[in-house]
């Protein structure tokens, strides 16, 4: 279970400025000012906000997903923590270990341990074979020969690409190579997984079923994720959480629920308009306290789809029961309720 | 006023520069017959910029001689070390060891053609000459590799290293080989050594752009995957940067291998010393046809086997490569062994040490007999084309109409009349073109009818400055202009004027040339998979081969003179021309074919109005690659006998002039540099 009382990953303050001298502009009484007055103070001087005051926690076993349009500053943040590009300032606490201020060799054994990263073109090594570019990381931390390789071909039968062992990457196709990727990110076994735009060079179909790859292989391993894509609906099949992101600073942060009920502003509410909304809210997202009248309704599971759901009224049916696991009565949902729902017209008050 | 009128006076006024300009022409050549200088540029007016470099030449080597000697001598031994053993090895000894390299890179068929040419080196009784050619490419390569890929890496690594490194690599490449032998020579010393010290310096230039790529195109993610999987910084270049590098390094090498083996074969100009350019060079000069076409032939099989060798190696490298051979460890044990038994077979046959006296097959008094025979049977037919092209073509270009059209040539004689005729048409052209709106149009008209007036040993310096300055100016701006301007500067004060316009006007004749016969071929090539086909490895093989190699055919039939030199000089520049022309015409899309096609154009229709301007920003590079080609080639082709800059640098070779050689070095770098921004201008214009 994900342990909600202590973020895993905890982003505090980030900033990513571009110019001459981004240093400079953030020292001093930058902090005291507010996010506008930072804003102008940055923008005024030529400089080029691509991250700014970027603030969310990740618990263990969650998947956050930060979705924007480019440019939007969604893979600067990713970029900025997992140091790739040095971010201007702010914290990033893995743990109780302040990432930015770990020294190069601290951040070489933390790369090699704890953390796993997969890129949207791949960034396979084109002279290994794929038991060499999953066995690449262990390579790094010098790991014997054989153990490395055992552990490689471990990880290439759990993304599913047995039999391909000695194919280099020039023979795979954009799904088995970003396959290869994967299993390469997971073979440190970290405990952060960092994904960024994996699926976008794939084709649609292919995307889907490495949606769904990824989301069985995390009910396996339980990794704590952070996934930047530019598709909103991606980001609603995937997400535990979603940060949207926008001009370098974050829109709202929410569950898919939370995000399509109640959209931050217009420009959230855009995204929302194309989304086949009974396929994405659950049956506990958009119920009502319990209905007892004494009678039994057919009753469907919390995290059932709304397009399940409704299937189960009809003309004798008015209420539909939504329960736990265990069987319990959580709360119950009425057509009207459903129908709005569906119309962005959010329920009152249903938490 | 009538539309013809009105755009006369617009065209006038748009070409006013132009009409100035040539207006002062007109009144120049006007006045040339009192005044010789408006012409040949005065003596006093030039400054003794050479003798100044000859100074600080002569400082430099005081200075520097005690290191440059050291490292001449270290050199020495190196070379002598491989020296003796490729030429005191068993034959049998050294064939194997070449087929095994051949077939680690490029498998069973690379090492069957390798055993196959060795063999007629053999036979021919060049092997030694050969070897030692071949000791010297092999000393001066890992050297140029080396050196390339230390600077290129550093130009990788640093932007500011980088922006000295690019115009200097430039600058090299277009500064003839010839003139930068010189100082060499005199810092050096004589012998092979300066042969090899001058190619490490030659072949440096690929190298570097090579590693440059290499390590520029690696994908970012590459090197980002391995920064996240932990490597320490030694860890990213050992295991990620310098492998995904490799294959642009390896095509770096293979042509840092042929622009060694070029100018080790070069370099015999200025050493006596038993090697196959020498033997060629001194061939030549005994006019030995029948030799050194005969050792022609084994420079081309050294030059074949490099090229294909390293290319092999550099394939091998490539994604989905065939051939792999064996692990560098089990390829030294079969190398040892078979070497080993190879010597032992040696040791107990002296027929397999030393090639016998007995199996040379040498047929040079055959194909000299040959030779006088074909020129005997056919020497009209080649007098008639070396003559039409020569009177009809080059005086004209060189003298002018006004001297060029004499009974002797011509078989007429350029009467007043005929002379006023000429220019009453040019003017009437002009003018319409004036009128048409198109006053590009009619100062070119002007401008090329002057040119073949009075050919381009017959212009007033002062107006060839102002033209090619506002050429510049027009396509490319204030900079363009300077360079020009810079350039004919130069070339007028260090009294180089005269050779110039030789240079110039031959390398025109043959760019016209080129673009024309190099333009259809290419054409051609691009309608016909099968031209294509067969086209295609003579035109690798024109490029592959030592420049030199090409000088032989043509002086076998042609003799000494511009003719030869033309021809030779179209046989190496015409190659960019119909690569160009063909790539460009077969790389229109599809789509707009189709477009063609649906509108109802006709094939002709469909070539003029969409394959060839689609295609001409590519036949634009072709040209301007031939350009640069053309002139490199000239102070190549300057062996046989042209006139010109080339000629003045093989001169000051001569004299180890190191002043003359490289203020003449630094006018056709100058010239080419010129040429090659006007052209690259144009070609943005044209975008």
């Amino acid at each position: 279970m994900t342990n909600q009382a202590v973020p895993k990953l905890s982003v505090r303050d980030l900033w990513k400025v571009y110019g001459p001298n981004p240093k400079r502009l953030v020292s001093g009484d930058f902090r005291n000012m507010t996010l506008a007055e930072q804003l102008d103070h940055v923008r005024s001087q030529e400089h080029f906000v691509a991250a700014a005051d970027v603030s969310f926690d990740v618990y263990e076993g969650q998947i956050f997903v930060i979705m924007g349009l480019s440019g939007s500053g969604k893979s600067t943040v990713l970029r900025a923590i997992s140091r790739l590009d040095e971010p201007t300032c702010g914290q990033v606490f893995l743990d109780d270990t302040d990432l930015l201020a770990a020294a190069s060799r601290e951040l070489i054994e933390i790369r090699r341990h704890k953390m796993g990263m997969v890129f949207q073109s791949f960034g396979l090594l084109p002279h290994l074979d794929v038991v060499q570019n999953v066995a690449f990381p262990l390579k790094a931390q010098r790991r014997p020969r054989s153990e490395r390789r055992a552990h490689a071909r471990k990880m290439i039968e759990l993304v599913g690409l047995k039999g391909k062992e000695t194919a280099y990457p020039h023979e795979l196709s954009g799904g088995q190579q970003q396959r290869v990727g994967i299993a390469r990110s997971l073979a440190v076994e970290p405990e952060l997984w960092f994904l960024d735009e994996p699926f976008s060079a794939l084709d649609p179909l292919i995307r889907a079923q490495m949606q769904d790859e990824f989301l069985r292989l995390q009910t396996q391993l339980n990794k704590t994720i952070v996934f930047v894509t530019h598709d909103f609906l991606e980001a609603l099949k995937l997400a535990d959480k979603i940060c949207i992101m926008k001009d370098g600073e974050i829109v709202q942060i929410g569950s898919p629920a939370e995000i399509v009920l109640h959209p931050a502003d217009d420009y959230v509410r855009e995204f929302i308009g194309d989304v086949p909304l009974a396929n994405v809210l659950r049956a506990e997202d958009v119920m009502s306290p319990p209905w007892k009248d004494g009678e039994t309704h057919p009753s469907v599971a919390r995290d059932s789809i709304l397009e399940d759901a409704i299937k189960l009224f009809d003309e004798k049916t008015e209420t539909v029961d939504v329960t736990d696991n265990d069987g319990s009565v959580l709360g119950s949902l009425h057509p009207l309720e459903v129908i709005r729902s569906l119309y962005h017209d959010a329920p009152e008050a249903n938490s | 006023m009538t539309a013809f009128g009105r755009s006369f006076v617009v065209s006038c006024v748009r070409a006013w520069p132009w009409l100035v300009v040539l207006a002062l022409t007109a009144l120049l050549l006007m006045q040339r017959a009192a005044y010789p200088h408006i012409i040949a540029y005065p003596d006093a007016w030039t400054l003794p910029i050479a003798e100044a470099v000859n100074v600080v030449m002569d400082g430099i080597v005081a200075g520097a001689q005690g290191v440059t000697r050291a490292i001449s001598g270290g050199l020495n031994v190196v070379f002598s070390g491989v020296q003796f053993f490729l030429t005191g090895a068993p034959w049998v000894v050294s064939v194997c060891l070449f087929a095994l390299i051949a077939w680690q890179g490029g498998g069973w068929r690379l090492a069957a053609l390798t055993v196959a040419l060795l063999f007629y080196v053999l036979i021919s009784g060049y092997w030694i000459p050969a070897m030692n050619t071949l000791s010297l490419v092999l000393v001066a390569l890992p050297l140029s590799v080396l050196i390339g890929f230390g600077i290129g890496y550093l130009g990788y690594r640093s932007e500011r290293a980088r922006r000295i490194i690019m115009p200097m690599l430039d600058l090299m490449q277009t500064i003839p080989a010839f003139a930068y032998l010189i100082p060499i020579l005199l810092l050096f010393g004589f012998g092979p050594v300066v042969g090899l010290i001058a190619s490490v310096v030659f072949a440096v230039p690929p190298m570097v752009r090579n590693t440059i790529l290499g390590f520029q195109r690696i994908p970012p993610a590459v090197l980002e995957s391995a920064r996240m999987s932990g490597c320490s910084r030694p860890q990213q270049f050992v295991w990620a940067e310098f492998p995904s590098a490799m294959p642009q390094m390896l095509i770096g090498v293979n042509q840092t291998t042929m622009a060694a083996l070029s100018m080790v074969i070069i370099a015999a100009i200025i050493g006596g010393f038993e090697d196959i350019g020498w033997e060629v060079l001194s061939a030549m000069r005994k006019a030995q046809f029948g030799h050194s076409l005969l050792a022609g032939i084994v420079i081309v099989i050294l030059a074949i086997l490099l090229d294909r060798v390293s290319s092999a190696y550099a394939a091998r490298q490539l994604p989905g490569a065939s051939h792999v051979g064996l692990s560098l460890r089990r390829f030294a044990l079969v190398l040892g062994a078979a070497l080993g038994v190879a010597a032992v077979a040696a040791l107990l046959l002296p027929a397999l040490w030393v090639w016998p006296e007995t199996r040379v097959f040498f047929p040079a008094q055959v194909i000299n007999q040959a030779t006088t025979d074909f020129l005997l049977a056919y020497g009209d037919v080649m007098a008639a084309l070396k003559n039409s092209v020569q009177f009809y073509v080059l005086l004209p270009v060189k003298l002018g109409f006004e001297r060029a059209i004499v009974p002797f040539t011509w078989g007429i004689t350029f009467t007043p009349g005929m002379k006023t005729t000429y220019w009453i048409v040019t003017l009437i052209c002009a003018a319409a073109a004036f009128g048409l709106n198109r006053w590009k149009t009619g100062v070119a008209i002007l401008v090329m009818a002057g040119f073949f007036y009075f050919g381009a040993t017959g212009l007033p310096w002062a107006s060839v400055f102002l033209l090619i300055t506002l050429v510049a100016f027009q396509v490319g701006g204030r900079r363009l202009a300077l360079l020009a301007a810079g350039t004919v500067i130069y070339l007028l004060i260090n009294g180089l004027w005269p050779q110039a316009m030789l240079s110039v006007y031959l390398c025109f004749v043959a760019v016209l040339m080129c673009i024309f016969f190099g333009g259809l071929i290419g054409i051609w090539a691009a309608s016909s998979d099968t031209v294509s086909g067969i086209i295609r490895p003579i035109n690798d093989m024109l490029q592959t081969l030592p420049q030199f190699v090409l000088l032989i055919p043509a002086l076998m039939l042609f003799q000494v003179g511009d003719f030869t030199a033309l021809l030779a000089i179209i046989a190496y520049a015409i190659v960019p021309m119909i690569r160009y022309t063909e790539h460009g015409l077969r790389s229109v899309p599809g789509t707009l074919i189709d477009a063609g096609l649906s509108c109802g154009c006709s094939s002709w229709q469909l070539f003029w109005q969409v394959r060839l301007p689609q295609s001409l920003p590519q036949i634009l590079i072709g040209i301007n690659q031939t350009v640069l080609y053309g002139l490199g080639m000239l102070v190549i082709a300057a062996l046989v006998g042209t006139t010109g800059l080339g000629q003045a640098i093989y001169v000051a070779l001569g004299e180890a002039n190191a002043g003359a050689g490289l203020v003449a070095g630094l006018g056709m770098a100058l010239i080419a540099m010129t040429a090659d921004r006007i052209l690259q201008a144009v070609i943005r214009k044209q975008n």
